[in-house]
């Protein structure tokens, strides 16, 4: 047996001789106008999104911004389709727009595959991942969740008044892949400040995004080297035993992995279950509904996952070209919203209205093409056990203050505070 | 009536094994697979409907048989 030292030295040491990237002008502060200069990251998208995104889909459709270098918003569900789907002229090598864009050498890997590849190294990276991930494989993580669940609810203990998005939603996904990958439960309240740097941050100076991504892969390796010490049946030990051509994967790919797993693992499933019950709590009917019809569910919850879709993808433009009536230029970004995809009336029928029993559904919160989220069974599984369980547990909830309410900005959007009155009024 | 799965557009939403785990079935990575022999009995045809309906790849088929 030869002893396993890719993660003796750090990695990151052995990259000096990259290309840096480049950075551009950080641009701050209220939109002028939302076809020319949009910003997802101003408070005025993260409290509601969806009224610039039918207004721009209606006069636009496709929006740009001088921020962020130069960028294109799509509003359409045919033209996100479509850049989804074309990975030859639209590259994943950075999936979340911001102020500073990787060198393109790091295409077709990315920092953090297989979101960040293009093919086809995407699809071999891929396919380690696909098998782990089978709604028969995470099926087998049900009862653990919805035993959390309960202990989640069990710690509200009489109270009247409890954050849902803090308390509740936010912690399900945290323990579910912290015990995938194998990290210790009690990190999670890290793994939210690795969270917030990552999807929110995305306007700090740069020096200080690097400072603390680097701390997010400070942790990694440090878990990476205890693994590689005490093996375990877990996904990090199998990223870690895991061969792609032939040999075990560079370092930089497995840290890179599980950067994508906890981050993209966390925030997307925590926005998911607090926006499903933020809507319960200010639609009494749907809520009364769902108590009295439980099979109901797997279909409600769809539409949650359409009307509230939390995630939005990015790419970079791979060469100067006219597309869809825009003339877009080479390393311009195009914010994939998937949430105004879902929106939109030519797809959809009632296509702003919350209608839980839509039988028709094709809904795209997951994304299209090849790089559909890998977590998605895991996402349906978490957010399903997680109203079935405060639905039977709390049928009677409602909005404390619907004005404390608040959203995450940037790519991923969900409740961060959700404060719900439990019981009856 | 028969249902297919083009497993060029597949991308392992699940939709389809999600709403008609009579018909079709996961694969070990995930992608949907045609359980069977494709055809459809009477009693699954709304659902073999609804797999159609909502796959977001619009990777399936139902074909009418003459």
């Amino acid at each position: 047996m030869t002893l396993d030292d890719r993660f003796t030295r750090d990695f990151r040491e052995t990259r000096g001789d990259q290309p840096l990237g480049t950075r551009n002008e950080i641009v701050t502060g209220p939109v002028t106008d939302w076809a020319t200069d949009f910003s997802h990251l101003e408070p005025e998208w993260a409290a509601d999104p969806y009224p610039i995104q039918d207004d721009l889909r209606q006069r636009c459709p496709v929006a740009h911004t001088d921020r962020f270098g130069g960028g294109w918003l799509p509003t359409r569900y045919e033209d996100v389709a479509a850049v989804a789907y074309d990975t030859e002229r639209f590259s994943s090598r950075s999936i979340i727009m911001s102020n500073f864009r990787p060198p393109r050498e790091l295409a077709p890997v990315g920092g953090t595959p297989p979101i960040s590849s293009d093919p086809p190294f995407h699809h071999d990276a891929r396919k380690l991942l696909l098998p782990v991930f089978t709604k028969n494989a995470v099926a087998k993580r049900e009862e653990a969740t919805r035993a959390l669940c309960h202990s989640l609810i069990d710690a509200f203990d009489g109270q009247h008044s409890v954050d849902a998005a803090r308390d509740y939603a936010q912690y399900i996904p945290m323990r579910v892949i912290a015990d995938m990958l194998g990290f210790p439960p009690e990190d999670g309240p890290q793994f939210r400040e690795f969270i917030e740097n990552s999807l929110e941050g995305v306007n700090l100076p740069p020096e200080e995004r690097m400072e603390r991504m680097g701390q997010l892969f400070d942790y990694l390796l440090a878990q990476i080297r205890d693994h590689v010490d005490n093996p375990r049946d877990d996904l990090t030990t199998y990223l870690i035993n895991a061969e792609l051509y032939g040999r075990k994967l560079d370092p930089s790919h497995v840290a890179g992995t599980m950067a994508l797993l906890l981050i993209a693992g966390i925030d997307t499933t925590w926005s998911a279950i607090g926006a499903s019950l933020w809507h319960l709590a200010k639609t009494p009917a749907d809520r009364e509904r769902l108590v009295a019809e439980p099979e109901l569910l797997p279909t409600a919850m769809e539409e949650f996952l359409r009307v509230y879709a939390p995630v939005t993808m990015a790419r970079l433009v791979k060469e100067d070209m006219h597309w869809n009536g825009v003339d877009m230029k080479a390393e311009d970004w195009v914010l994939l919203s998937f949430p105004a995809a879902n929106r939109d009336p030519a797809q959809f029928d009632r296509a702003g209205e919350v209608v839980i029993d839509r039988e028709v559904n094709r809904h795209v919160a997951f994304g299209l093409g090849i790089h559909r989220c890998v977590g998605s069974h895991l996402a349906r599984m978490e957010l399903r056990v997680a109203l079935e369980v405060w639905l039977e547990r709390i049928p009677d909830f409602g909005l404390h203050d619907p004005a404390a309410v608040t959203w995450a900005a940037g790519q991923v959007r969900g409740p961060r505070t959700l404060p719900l009155r439990i019981g009856p009024a | 009536m028969k249902v297919q799965i083009d497993p060029q557009r597949c991308h392992g939403h699940g939709r389809c094994y999600d709403l008609a785990p009579g018909l079709f079935s996961e694969d070990d990575e995930g992608y949907g697979q045609v359980a069977g022999d494709s055809a459809v009995p009477p009693d699954q045809e709304h659902v073999a409907r609804l797999a159609v309906s909502n796959c977001p790849e619009r990777a399936i088929d139902l074909v009418e048989e003459a």
